[in-house]
């Protein structure tokens, strides 16, 4: 997919503007001229509401109300933050999100990993059967789940107990990606063969293939896999809502709407910012990883 | 692509197959491998959608024994007058996504693509409204859309002599409202995809472009975007599938309203299912989800086919 046949040159472009017309001052200026419109568009509508909520987070509820766009007309407010993470107990539903978070993305790396390990390297005969059942998955809407997985969490079949309000009715399902499955297969497929089959000559058991040679060599897609898979849970509001119904179980993103009709502005937009940060944080860590996966989204997401 | 290759491992026998001969082949943990996913899909992907169609058929409340019903819940949903306004609403979101969020991405990525300093930058603000969980940008949003004179975006406009737009509250601003929320918070992705496009478009078509002495203009035009022309076919049908599922903007700006007006499709099985206490009518859910998926399951094929022809090219 990735075919980069550039000649090594000074600077990385798309290569639509070849050298000879960045030469010519019209074109200069002209791009140079737009690309920083676009520089300042992007900073005003994609950083600035961001920019704004960090701004009215410390703003006292009033000044916010009264004269939104005004910079701290009456001083700081930092006692909002201190409010929302005490008051409000935004502290129990931020660790409740990361609890959420870690579980889901446990059960998809190990059903990832494992289940594309043994597509791609061990093979068996029926393999190409559970693929096409995998695909199948890829073209179902995520609505078409929603009312029997909300049925089977809260009658399970053959076990007489309701997942209800259990962090095992997010972590498992979280699981079910052909995504990412198909994604470390892929993976896999593409690494070079003679490594397993040297190991294997060794005597090296598929445990060991898997734990010592696959899993070491997979780092790339893991990192992937792994930042979409805390994203997605970090985003989640549906389906933690449906089946999570007690509020001390509960994450940020499915509090939040209770948090705004029960709590001040300012204490709220405070609440908000907390939620963003631990994404911003990890977006501005893990900017590749994020960017890798997004453009591979194209690829196969369906 | 290919699913199973005509490649073996040839290093097995397989000469007289018993269980004794398979275990020791390593059937038995090729399947300890298989397991978790097999669980994990099994339980939490194909059984629904098997039980999705039977639902379908069937008046289940959770307390009584489910009966079956044949094709009732279909005809019960399609004689719902709220279906028409909501496969309304839901065609004028998706339309009106289009409109704002198909061509500015597509622009900003090809000036992007150009950068020649620090690009890094570009693409790092472009995708910072994609981080921010949908529930935190939505309620962000609707304090922005505050309707009185003193509400964020009000304040700003009033400067420029426009406003106060009463936003969420007015019927015809209602559904504009949730697109243009919907684009910022959305449009990030697009472009990231539309740069890792632009970057394996190979560089000597520009070359010879440049040799025959194409102005900037013909080159984007008869390059640029012929050699995109399949990933955005590939963009165009995702957004579409994604807009026509679209439900946390409705629920958690409007809740449907003013008067329906932002009622979509999602909303409606969400009311089915969920959005009565006495108990969801499960069945006129699971049958409006089947409608939805089959008309969605034609975009996905025409997605496929997309995909197909862009990874053998």
């Amino acid at each position: 997919m990735r075919r980069r046949r550039r000649t090594p040159t000074a600077v990385r472009t798309g290569g639509l503007v070849t050298t000879a017309d960045w030469r010519r001052p019209g074109v200069r200026f002209g791009l140079g001229s737009t690309q920083a419109l676009l520089l300042i568009a992007l900073v005003v509508f994609g950083l600035g509401p961001l920019l704004w909520l960090a701004k009215s987070a410390i703003t006292p509820t009033n000044d916010t109300i009264s004269h939104p766009m005004a910079f701290f007309p009456h001083g700081f407010a930092w006692s909002n933050l201190t409010q929302a993470w005490t008051n409000v107990d935004v502290g129990r539903y931020f660790w409740n999100t990361i609890v959420i978070a870690i579980g889901s993305w446990l059960v998809q790396i190990v059903v990832a990993t494992t289940g594309g390990f043994a597509l791609s390297v061990l093979r068996p005969r029926y393999g190409g059967v559970i693929m096409g059942f995998l695909y199948v998955t890829l073209f179902v809407p995520v609505v078409v789940l929603l009312v029997p997985l909300y049925i089977e969490i809260v009658h399970p079949p053959l076990i007489h107990h309701t997942f209800i309000d259990s962090y095992w009715a997010i972590w498992l399902p979280a699981g079910a990606s052909a995504f990412n499955v198909v994604l470390v297969k892929r993976f896999f497929d593409n690494l070079p063969r003679e490594v397993f089959e040297a190991a294997r000559i060794d005597g090296a058991s598929p445990f060991r293939l898997f734990w010592s040679v696959a899993l070491p060599m997979s780092k790339p897609i893991l990192g992937v896999v792994s930042v979409f898979a805390v994203l997605a849970s970090w985003k989640d509001f549906l389906w933690p809502l449906l089946v999570l119904t007690n509020p001390d179980k509960q994450p940020l993103s499915v509090r939040l709407p209770t948090i705004q009709s029960q709590t001040e502005l300012g204490v709220f937009l405070a609440a908000l910012f907390i939620a963003c940060i631990v994404p911003i944080v990890a977006f501005l860590v893990f900017q590749r990883s994020f960017l890798r996966g997004s453009g591979l989204g194209g690829a196969i997401k369906g | 692509m290919s699913v199973s290759g005509p490649r073996r491992a040839g290093t097995r026998h397989r000469a007289r197959r018993t269980p004794l001969t398979w275990v020791r082949g390593g059937g038995l943990t090729t399947v300890l491998f298989l397991l978790p996913m097999l669980f994990v899909f099994a339980a939490f992907s194909w059984y629904p959608i098997v039980r999705t169609v039977l639902m379908s058929l069937q008046h289940t409340n959770l307390v009584q024994a489910p009966t079956w019903v044949g094709l009732q819940n279909f005809r019960e949903v399609l004689q719902d007058p709220l279906l028409p306004i909501a496969v309304k609403n839901t065609l004028e979101f998706a339309l009106l996504a289009l409109i704002f969020g198909y061509p500015i991405p597509l622009a900003a990525a090809v000036l992007m693509s150009e950068v020649r300093k620090r690009g890094g930058i570009y693409s790092a603000l472009a995708y910072l409204p994609v981080v921010i969980p949908p529930v935190v940008a939505v309620l962000l949003w609707k304090t922005f859309y505050d309707a009185s004179s003193t509400g964020v975006f009000n304040s700003v406009l009033a400067r420029i002599g426009l406003g106060p737009y009463p936003w969420l509250q007015s019927p015809h601003m209602a559904m504009p409202s949730l697109v243009l929320e919907s684009t910022w918070a959305n449009a990030g992705a697009t472009v990231i995809i539309y740069l890792a496009a632009l970057t394996a478009v190979n560089p000597e078509l520009y070359e010879a472009a440049a040799v025959d002495g194409a102005s900037l203009w013909r080159k984007v035009w008869h390059i640029t975007l012929p050699q995109l022309r399949t990933i955005l076919l590939v963009t165009l049908i995702l957004q579409i599938i994604a807009t026509a599922q679209v439900f946390l903007e409705p629920y958690l700006f409007t809740s449907g309203g003013p008067n329906n007006s932002t009622l979509t499709v999602l909303l409606l099985i969400y009311n089915y299912a969920f959005g009565n206490s006495l108990g969801g009518d499960y069945g006129k859910a699971t049958a409006l989800s089947l409608m939805l998926a089959v008309v969605l399951a034609l975009f996905s094929l025409a997605y496929l086919r997309a995909t197909r022809s862009w990874s053998t090219k």
